[in-house]
């Protein structure tokens, strides 16, 4: 692709090319809710010339098409997949992390290997034990053994890689995991069969290694999946946020490249309309800046040449020329991911509870085992029938039960918060949402709607209101956009003309009409008298030939079920506080509607953190709801923390979870889920722990043969996973009305065009 | 007792069968979309023209199942 062509996207940072000569690119698709748009996005690009192959994933709603490029270009697929109602973006290939997806396979494979041994060996074993009591000859016993040994060897080598690799990582820093004690039990059961094979002894252990390294992968396994669901979600997301900017390059090309392409010191184009991607000054062009997604302020903000302008302001309706200071890696983002990481660190410091587990565990097994085998061969038994009984003792307590208490329910938790609109980011973010006893929200988009609506809509009739809304739809400035949000049947009035820094003026059936400012539409008597109703508001004017203008006043709305999710928060005992950046005015306004007492106006992020950490130290558990960038530090020092979908990127990344759909119930939800999950997870540990209390006392006496410790331990591990079960939300009468998750995501890709 | 020497290869042969087979499967991405696989079984589009047209003409008459079950 030669510099001189001028072309809307620089498809070449996006896709990549085959040895085949064909080119393929992921794209994260809007609008995908049942199987009917797979196969119709299917056939529509396949039915194209030059398109080799189109593939949809309709669980992660993604594409993968391949396609030739001599015969055909993205820009044409992007446009056959806009005429049949979808909207794509490619992911910024920067930005996809495969590391954990092939780690989840590689998982997968190790549990395969597991189970096909575990299973064939069990039959071998089976066959000795039963023998063992009739008439089974040594040679055939020996050569089950052996017959063993060939299977469970390279099986175990491979399918315990995940353990130990992890174990040897924490015992060469001279720490203690889980996986020590089961990288240890493995390796002896594993050392002593093959020695008691040698010695034609009549017990090998084989079968029991393999079932503990089987079930502690399913653990592993589905840990794992739970994470990799709530990634996938998460590219999907940025890719729809569309983090790319356009870069206009020396020669004067102007190509859309991703984020991570961009440096300081490249000129960009923020068109109108636009979400600005990086920081910078403008070097050309004067426009009003939106700055509520990072100070929470929702008043625009005039900006000109050499004013600064920050990632995430969305532009209002001039094109802007950005000389970047800061792009992927920069002043704002950066100061802010940095005092992320700073709370991040300080919050890896809470340790998940099954390492909290894992610490007083190790060592008891441990050292139980070693007393076990000093007391036998004191006693005088033998070494090795001594270590026999030292290593049952070692896999009876080894926590497979244990292993799975934890993410089995962590598992089915998410699944349930999935189902209420919850993505959980971090697994250990559950325990954390249990504890909490004060709830901090952020003001706008959080408890607000993150579109401003309308507050007059009486102000005319409904058919100058269609009008309106019609003329809106022509143009990109936030304020059209919110009006234009208001119906979505009316069709948008095209050849419409914008006048620059005035408004929209078009002729429709004999009529001048006029939609902006109220210059503009000369209405300043209607807007002095809108203005004395609602202080807080932005207004539009609107203009119909030479009748009496109309003002419209939008301004940001609680969300829809705000006060009832407030008043449900209080009657569970939590305290409730505001952290805004907007003003004194619109912030106790909300205050006031929502009846919370203490709150906090026009403050600066760090403001926010200190207001946490104090609350900290009076020994509260903090979970903050925010959405803006401001919020990003605050969400990260909170004791856990809730985003809505439509936050900032980095606020995304710092949250614990993230919440879909228009309503705020999610919270609510959200900290009854944790709580039972919680409840149910102590449970478990209790229910293997009570195991290993009746059954250690009898490994340690010499009792259990191995089919008896494999059958508890399975049967341990059984009831756990099934008590895990209990987790999943019982229908509650807050969600029934609208519970499905692609109703979540039709109100989300709603929004995101509405911008 | 030698029946265990063709009993046993036999038992972990279709064991290992069902291994490779499954390994094939997760390697050559097959459990990437499973929502979407549920519903490309029920796609008929990939069906002749004129055996699809069959199967809708065929729907719920006594002879169109009847025509199913020769065919």
């Amino acid at each position: 692709m030669t510099v001189h062509q001028t072309i809307e996207r620089d498809w070449s940072a996006f896709s990549e090319s085959l040895p085949d000569g064909s080119e393929k690119l992921a794209l994260a698709v809007e609008g995908i809710y049942c199987p009917a748009c797979m196969t119709r996005i299917e056939k529509g690009l396949m039915d194209l010339e030059g398109v080799c192959n189109a593939r949809v994933n309709l669980s992660s709603h993604r594409l993968a098409v391949t396609w030739n490029p001599a015969e055909t270009d993205p820009e044409k697929l992007l446009r056959r997949l806009a005429d049949l109602g979808y909207g794509a973006h490619p992911f910024d290939p920067g930005r996809v992390k495969t590391e954990e997806k092939r780690e989840g396979q590689r998982l997968l494979r190790a549990l395969a290997v597991a189970g096909f041994a575990a299973m064939n060996v069990m039959l071998l074993s089976i066959s000795v034990w039963s023998g063992n009591v009739s008439d089974i000859t040594p040679e055939t016993r020996d050569f089950f053994h052996w017959l063993s040994a060939v299977i469970t060897l390279p099986a175990a080598a491979y399918a315990g890689q995940p353990f130990f690799s992890s174990a040897w990582r924490v015992l060469r820093k001279g720490h203690l995991n889980m996986d020590v004690p089961i990288s240890i039990g493995v390796i002896l059961a594993l050392f002593l069969s093959v020695l008691q094979t040698v010695q034609h002894q009549a017990e090998a252990y084989f079968e029991s290694a393999l079932m503990l390294l089987f079930f502690l992968l399913v653990g592993r396994w589905l840990d794992q999946m739970m994470r990799l669901k709530t990634r996938a979600f998460a590219e999907n997301l940025t890719a729809l946020k569309a983090e790319t900017a356009m870069k206009l390059f020396a020669d004067g090309a102007l190509r859309e490249v991703p984020l991570s392409k961009v440096e300081p010191g490249d000129r960009v184009l923020v068109r109108p309309g636009e979400r600005v991607s990086v920081d910078g000054t403008v070097l050309s062009g004067a426009s009003e800046i939106d700055q509520s997604l990072v100070t929470g302020e929702t008043l625009l903000v005039k900006v000109a040449e050499g004013d600064a302008v920050y990632a995430g302001t969305l532009n209002g309706e001039n094109a802007l020329t950005i000389s970047v200071t800061a792009a992927a890696k920069g002043t704002l983002l950066d100061e802010v991911n940095r005092l992320i990481d700073d709370a991040m660190e300080a919050k890896s410091r809470y340790r998940q509870l099954a390492d909290r587990a894992a610490e007083w565990y190790a060592p008891i097994v441990h050292t139980a085992s070693a007393i076990t085998f000093a007391g036998w061969w004191i006693y005088g038994i033998g070494w090795q029938p001594s270590l026999v009984i030292a290593i049952s003792v070692l896999i009876i307590t080894c926590p497979c039960a244990l292993g799975l208490a934890i993410p089995a329910v962590q598992v089915v938790a998410s699944g349930s918060l999935f189902r209420n609109q919850v993505l959980l980011n971090r697994s250990d973010a559950l325990e954390r949402f249990a504890k909490v006893d004060l709830v901090v929200f952020d003001k706008t988009g959080t408890l607000t709607r993150p579109t401003s609506g309308l507050v007059n809509p009486d102000a005319c009739d409904q058919e100058t209101l269609k009008l309106a809304i019609a003329l809106a739809k022509a143009s990109s400035h936030p304020l059209s956009a919110a009006l234009a949000a208001m119906d979505r049947t009316v069709r948008p009035l095209e050849e419409a003309a914008e006048q620059k820094g005035k408004g929209l003026e078009v002729s429709h059936e004999g009529e001048l009409l006029r939609l902006g400012s109220i210059d503009f539409c000369s209405a300043h008597a209607e807007a002095a008298e809108v203005r004395n109703a609602h202080p807080q508001a932005s207004l539009i004017a609107f203009r119909r030939g030479e009748r009496k203008p109309v003002v419209f006043a939008l301004e940001q709305q609680l969300r829809s079920d705000a006060k009832a999710v407030v008043d449900s928060l209080k009657a569970r005992g939590l305290e409730l506080m505001i952290l805004s950046g907007d003003q004194r005015r619109a912030v106790s306004d909300i205050a006031d509607a929502l009846g919370i007492e203490r709150y906090h106006a026009g403050i600066s992020p760090t403001d926010k953190i200190a207001l946490i950490e104090a609350e900290k130290t009076k020994g509260k558990r903090v979970m903050m709801v925010g959405d803006g960038l401001n919020d990003a530090p605050a969400l990260a020092s909170a004791d856990v923390s809730l985003s809505p979908v439509t936050a900032a990127h980095v606020s995304q990344a710092a949250a614990d979870a993230l919440f879909l759909g228009e309503r705020l119930a999610p919270v609510l939800q959200v900290l009854d889920i944790s709580k039972r999950a919680r409840r149910i997870m102590e449970q478990n540990l209790f229910l293997a722990t009570l195991y290993n209390i009746v059954a250690v006392p009898f490994a340690i006496a010499g009792f259990v043969t191995p089919l008896i410790a494999a059958l508890a331990m399975s049967g341990s591990s059984l009831v756990v996973t099934i008590n895990a079960l209990r987790a999943r939300a019982r229908s509650d009468p807050w969600f029934t009305d609208n519970g499905g998750f692609d109703e979540a995501l039709a109100d989300r890709s709603a929004g995101d065009t509405d911008r | 007792m030698n029946v265990l020497f063709f009993l046993i290869p036999i038992a972990l042969g279709l064991g290992a069968l069902g291994l490779i087979a499954f390994l094939w499967s997760l390697k050559s991405n097959q459990y990437e979309d499973l929502q979407g696989a549920a519903y490309r079984i029920l796609d008929d589009s990939d069906l002749e023209p004129e055996e699809q047209a069959r199967i809708l003409s065929a729907k719920g008459t006594r002879k169109g199942r009847d025509g199913l079950k020769e065919g």
